[in-house]
């Protein structure tokens, strides 16, 4: 697994590569895992570009699914309404299913909680497995994923996004 | 009350919604958001559990002091949809029909801890009343006030119009029948104006125009083969019997034979126009049963989007903890 060093605050990762890596390493849970006809959803707008990559390269039967967790965020008491980025679409049967769940990002592990919640709105899957490009330090709650493309050192203060979806670039930006 | 009263009341200083009484005042950015919200509130009727947890421990009073079946019962179902705690108050029933005044009606439930009112009044102007004398954090939604303005229904034929595939902009947009009664008509003409739409025709009796519609931003006429011809939308409104004091028509059926929508007329528009009615419809009267079920009709389509719509309107005007300065925004 790459470590990628963060080395100035606009400071680009090898998107390729962390790709490639967090293919790998699907591949290996689910062969490990023996998962079933996997379905992939990609959480919007970072998480849906990573997962459309991947959902070619892995040749998934079902289509790919796309979470807007907007609506499920654990912050409208404090900012209210999110800035739309699309409905969700899972076009395809979440009960009794294996889903390979991907983002771009893991910090807060907020997100991914959203997701789930979501996720389990449209039916009971049988297995979820996480996968993100890079995951970080700042964990809030108890969510830790099961395949990553690679780690990121960053301070409190800065932020990791993806941008793209052409080229896709990691920057670390301060907030 | 002047627009920029109006405006200042329903946005906050930052542009964001806060009441929402009316379209006047607002802008295409703002409609514009409301249905691209809508847009997404659309999947949540795919999902098994179809609720969305944004308003979680919030709560929504249905007050309600004209009946109302579809707007209320659509109302509720957006804000359950929402995951908010809903409260029906039937006015007919309750201490207002006892002679205890609005304002004292409103300060009781407020002190329930309450988030929003959705207000439908008989008189115009009472949802503007109420959203000015409750406290900062309570939100007012108008769902119909009086002959003045029903501004959710104009959004959700708008998001109907849209979700047909049409460009707004360019269409020809009928407005066909009790024009003078009806709030859904001015606010769905004050909405299409916001969003570029400049072929608004006002469709009706002399007696069921509005004086100084013109003012309005349509043209009249008193033709219907003549105006809906070439249309792409044609909105029907309901004869509203409980609001005329007076003899408007000679008869209903001098009506339905002058202004009622048959089939023939609708092939006068073109071939691909949409039919909408705010409901309820009165078959026979208005509309002729073969067209209110035909396939040009999207008359089902409307309720179905008043949902997503409402939860759109409804999420968005919602106060979030932070957002208010209870000092500014409370008013005398």
């Amino acid at each position: 697994m790459n470590v990628v060093e963060r080395r100035d605050a606009t400071e680009d990762f090898d998107v390729p590569t962390l790709i490639d890596t967090l293919e790998a390493s699907l591949r290996r849970e689910i062969e490990r895992r023996g998962l079933l006809n996997p379905a992939m959803v990609g959480i919007e707008t970072g998480g849906a570009w990573i997962a459309a990559a991947l959902h070619a390269r892995l040749g998934l039967a079902e289509p790919l699914g796309l979470l807007n967790i907007s609506f499920y965020r654990d912050d409208f008491s404090t900012v209210g309404v999110h800035p739309r980025v699309g409905p969700s679409r899972l076009p395809f049967n979440v009960e009794g299913r294996d889903i390979l769940l991907i983002d771009d990002v893991l910090f807060t592990g907020r997100t991914i909680r959203a997701a789930l919640n979501e996720i389990f709105d449209y039916g009971r899957p049988a297995r979820v497995v996480l996968g993100v490009l890079v995951e970080r330090s700042g964990r809030q709650i108890p969510i830790q994923a099961d395949c990553i493309g690679g780690h990121a050192s960053a301070g409190q203060n800065q932020r990791i996004k993806l941008v793209g979806p052409e080229p896709l670039r990691l920057v670390t930006q301060m907030v | 009350m002047k627009h920029t009263q109006i405006g200042s009341l329903q946005l906050d200083s930052a542009g964001r919604l806060r009441h929402f009484l009316t379209v006047e005042g607002l802008n295409a950015g703002l409609l514009n958001r409301i249905m691209d919200t809508a847009e997404s509130f659309c999947s949540v009727t795919e999902q098994t559990v179809k609720k969305v947890p944004l308003l979680r421990g919030k709560t929504v009073v249905n007050l309600f002091f004209e009946n109302s079946t579809r707007t209320r019962t659509t109302f509720e179902l957006a804000a359950k949809r929402l995951s908010a705690d809903v409260l029906n108050i039937n006015i007919a029933t309750s201490a207002t029909a006892k002679g205890e005044s609005l304002l004292d009606t409103i300060r009781n439930i407020e002190a329930m801890q309450v988030d929003m009112f959705v207000v439908r009044h008989a008189h115009s102007g009472a949802a503007h009343f109420i959203a000015q004398h409750v406290a900062p954090h309570v939100s007012v939604i108008n769902a119909g006030d009086g002959r003045h303005a029903h501004p959710t229904q104009a959004m959700l034929d708008l998001f109907t119009i849209r979700r047909s595939g049409r460009e707004l902009p360019a269409l020809k947009v009928a407005i066909v029948g009790d024009i003078l009664h009806s709030r859904v008509a001015r606010s769905e003409i004050h909405a299409l104006r916001l969003l570029g739409v400049r072929d608004i025709r006002a469709i009706a009796p002399r007696t069921l125009l509005p004086m100084h519609a013109e003012d309005l931003g349509v043209s009249l006429w008193t033709d219907l083969d003549a105006g809906i011809e070439g249309v792409d939308v044609v909105v029907m409104l309901r004869l509203q019997r409980e609001r005329m004091s007076g003899a408007f028509i000679p008869s209903e059926r001098e009506y339905f034979a002058r202004f009622g929508l048959t089939a023939r007329r609708l092939a006068l528009a073109r071939p691909d126009a949409i039919v909408m009615h705010p409901g309820p419809i009165n078959r026979g009267v208005e509309i002729d049963s073969e067209v209110a079920d035909g396939l040009q009709s999207v008359i089902l389509k409307q309720v179905h989007y008043g949902i997503p719509i409402r939860m759109a309107i409804m999420s968005l005007a919602m106060r979030s903890g932070t957002d208010f300065d209870p000092g500014a925004e409370r008013r005398a």
